[in-house]
């Protein structure tokens, strides 16, 4: 069952195309990364997500449902430029954008009181906005996000401008709003956080979809057959003619194997050889390489 | 709807709470009050420096008799003027006037003397020259021997009465035209400073959501729109609020001041006193009484609804010229100033319209501009006392309400985009493209 799908999904600026024909789907209960450099047509995809604009073209279905005046109250969505009204007290910002998210005053102010338990902070209800710190005001902004219960969770760059404890506070938020079957989306272009987090992903570049899929396919995908060898007694003379040796080192070489080849094989060649092997494994590319790898090979393409 | 009801109250309600609001509200009719008596103490002050004027008579005009007031103190002296001049200092005396014989009884112009080495002060002169006067012209009657009956009747005052030629439900007065001008002028007044103030008030309100960055958090759960017309319908309803507030306070706290501090006709300056010589006491009161005469017969039945029908119509379409101009504002205020400008601009213009058309209300100029919808909120109540014909009331409101709902549309299509765009100089080509937008 998807949470999201989106089917040709267009949307054009006076001439420039910010977003340009885009399908892909959230399965529901998923982390979803949608990444992409700076100006590739996130935050507009975002947008149409959330309500904000409207597509040109294309479809978009919320659990099934296109998209109507019910979808807000059925997304949390914490944008990266995100705010609060500085002058107002933070429990009756907190009840304002809860009742307008079609929580009844009762429970909002339930659901209200629950966070400010869990993150121990029952003081600050009458405080102002403008007295608490950047990190406490984005506690706020996380609780406001989350406060109607979505099924949809639109993080965009969540973790920009937090410190550290914040940064993991809302980690384990996450892990744990996962648990209890909310779907997330997580914009960024940050890849060593998709990598921890996310578990599936879509690559956005100049408002199109050019990689879609799980985060363990898609490496296995772009793997280069690599393998590296650690070892701590000296390499067998003869090594070179057995395996393609790209790089090496003290202790440790990488080998290129062609396609088809076994790696159990070269293993066992070493062992057999008198190599004392401490560690064997697979190099698989980081998200940010392939990120790279994409995004260039798009740009010559085009 | 819901939803535009939650932004109307958070809207009404964090500004009428704020302290600023509160101290505005009841500090304003306090200072008016203030400043009535402060004015009124002012003008009844008087002075405390006594002067002493030796008075010599040549012609014998006066008689001997000259009233001393206000610390002024006049003594005839027989002495002649080297004589004084020469032991002046050892008088008391702060000057010596001099009034010569009158020679030439038909002559118009007469010269006194003042030997002083004091400046004469605005205070006393005006007392020396009016004894003067009257006496010199008590004394050429008796002289001439003019019969005083026949010479106040030279005096003819004109009264100008206008009378309906078709009978009219209740009779006017000769002051009706001048209070018809008073109210409108009134009017026209608060309708210029309230469309300025309370649509400033949403620009700058538009402003501080964009800068916070709380605006997208919003339109991720509300429609742009609704977030814009509740803040004007939100900021309006503070604005209807404090005015009447001020239209309780300020009178009440006026006429408390007058209560307690007299600031009545008897405070009047001398100098004020002597320009409206011709009005005496009796003669205010009347004229008093034909004001609120006339105030009564005022019809505020229909003048009252349709101040209000132009102040929302006015408001709505201004302040949301407003909110759309602050939209596309950056963080900047200095930069957007020139976005205002085409706003300030019929509003000053329908501001000087209005000062000319409370005196001639039927003019062309004032007929067209209280039926051309920018202008006619402000130029169209001031012509309502005049009992302008009906159609052009029915046909002013009708654009009006048109128009305004008209720009409320439009600016809702440029604030949509507006509040999204950050860090990008916008002129006002670009905010007609954004009305297009899809």
């Amino acid at each position: 069952m998807n949470i999201l799908q989106l089917e040709d999904v267009v949307k054009t600026y006076d001439k420039h195309v910010a977003v340009d024909k885009v399908s892909f789907n959230v399965p529901e209960g998923r982390i979803f990364g949608l990444l992409g450099p700076n100006g590739a047509g996130k935050t507009s995809l975002i947008r149409i997500i959330t309500t904000i604009t409207r597509a040109d073209e294309g479809r978009v279905l919320l659990a099934g449902e296109p998209l109507n005046s019910n979808t807000p109250t059925q997304i949390g969505y914490m944008p990266e430029e995100r705010g609060l009204y500085k002058k107002m007290k933070v429990g009756d910002h907190l009840m304002y954008l809860a009742q307008l998210k079609g929580l009844s005053k009762k429970e909002a102010k339930a659901a209200i009181g629950d966070w400010f338990d869990k993150f121990e902070i029952s003081d600050w209800w009458g405080k102002k906005v403008e007295e608490l710190s950047k990190g406490m005001q984005q506690k706020i902004q996380f609780i406001a996000t989350i406060i109607h219960k979505p099924k949809l969770l639109i993080l965009d760059e969540p973790f920009s401008g937090l410190d550290p404890i914040n940064t993991n506070l809302i980690k384990d938020e996450i892990h744990q709003l996962q648990q209890e079957g909310v779907s997330i989306i997580f914009s960024t272009h940050r890849m060593e956080q998709v990598e921890e987090i996310c578990e599936e992903i879509v690559l956005i570049n100049k408002g199109k979809n050019i990689l879609n899929g799980e985060v363990k396919a898609i490496k296995d995908q772009f793997k280069e057959n690599r393998f590296r060898l650690d070892f701590d007694t000296d390499l067998p003379t003869a090594v070179t003619q057995q395996a393609n040796i790209i790089e090496q080192g003290p202790n440790h070489i990488v080998i290129q194997l062609s396609a088809g080849e076994d790696s159990n094989n070269l293993l066992r060649y070493f062992i057999s050889n008198g190599l004392h092997v401490t560690a064997f494994n697979e190099i698989l590319p980081s998200l940010n390489e392939i990120f790279i790898q994409q995004v260039t090979t798009f740009e010559e393409a085009v | 709807m819901n939803n535009l009801w939650l932004i109307i109250k958070r809207e009404y309600l964090t500004r009428v709470t704020r302290r600023s609001f509160i101290l505005a509200t009841l500090l304003t009719p306090l200072a008016i009050g203030l400043f009535f008596v402060v004015v009124s103490f002012i003008f009844q002050y008087d002075s405390d420096d006594s002067k002493r004027i030796a008075v010599i008579d040549e012609g014998n005009i006066f008689d001997g008799k000259i009233k001393d007031e206000n610390n002024l103190f006049f003594k005839f002296v027989n002495s002649d003027l080297d004589e004084l001049k020469n032991s002046f200092e050892e008088t008391d005396y702060n000057g010596i006037l001099l009034i010569p014989s009158l020679e030439d009884l038909l002559k118009k112009d007469f010269r006194v003397f003042y030997y002083s080495d004091e400046k004469l002060t605005l205070d006393i002169e005006p007392i020396i020259v009016s004894r003067i006067r009257e006496r010199v012209r008590d004394y050429k009657i008796d002289q001439l021997q003019i019969d005083r009956q026949q010479l106040n009747a030279l005096n003819t005052k004109i009264e100008l009465e206008p009378k309906p030629i078709k009978a009219a439900p209740e009779a006017t007065t000769k002051m009706a035209g001048k209070i018809a001008a008073a109210i409108g002028f009134f009017m026209g007044i608060i309708m210029y400073m309230t469309v300025f103030i309370y649509g400033m008030m949403v620009m700058r309100s538009v402003m501080e959501e964009k800068t916070s960055r709380i605006v997208e958090v919003m339109i991720s759960s509300v429609k742009p729109f609704q977030l814009m017309l509740g803040k004007i319908i939100g900021v309006g309803a503070v604005g209807l609020t404090q005015l009447a507030i001020w239209a309780i306070l300020i009178p009440l706290i006026v006429t408390i001041a007058g209560l307690f501090f007299g600031a009545d006709a008897d405070a009047m300056p001398p100098s004020a006193a002597a320009a409206g010589a011709e009005i005496d006491p009796e003669e205010a009161e009347a004229m008093l009484s034909l004001v609120i005469q006339e105030l009564s017969q005022q019809n505020w039945w229909a003048i009252l609804p349709l101040f209000i029908l132009y102040f929302l119509g006015g408001y709505f379409m201004y302040s949301a010229l407003f909110a759309a101009v602050g939209s596309a504002m950056g963080d900047d205020l200095g930069e957007g100033q020139a976005l205002t400008i085409p706003i300030t601009i019929p509003v000053l213009l329908a501001f000087y319209i209005m000062m000319v058309s409370v005196q001639a209300p039927n003019s062309s100029l004032a007929i067209w501009s209280s039926i051309f919808p920018l202008f006619s909120p402000i130029v169209m109540p001031a012509r309502i006392p005049f009992d302008p014909p009906i159609w052009q009331v029915l046909l002013s409101l009708f654009l009006l309400i048109a128009t305004a709902l008209a720009l409320v549309w439009l600016s809702g299509r440029i604030y949509r985009v507006g509040i999204l765009m950050y860090g990008k100089k916008v002129g006002l080509k670009e905010l007609g493209k954004w009305m297009f937008r899809g």
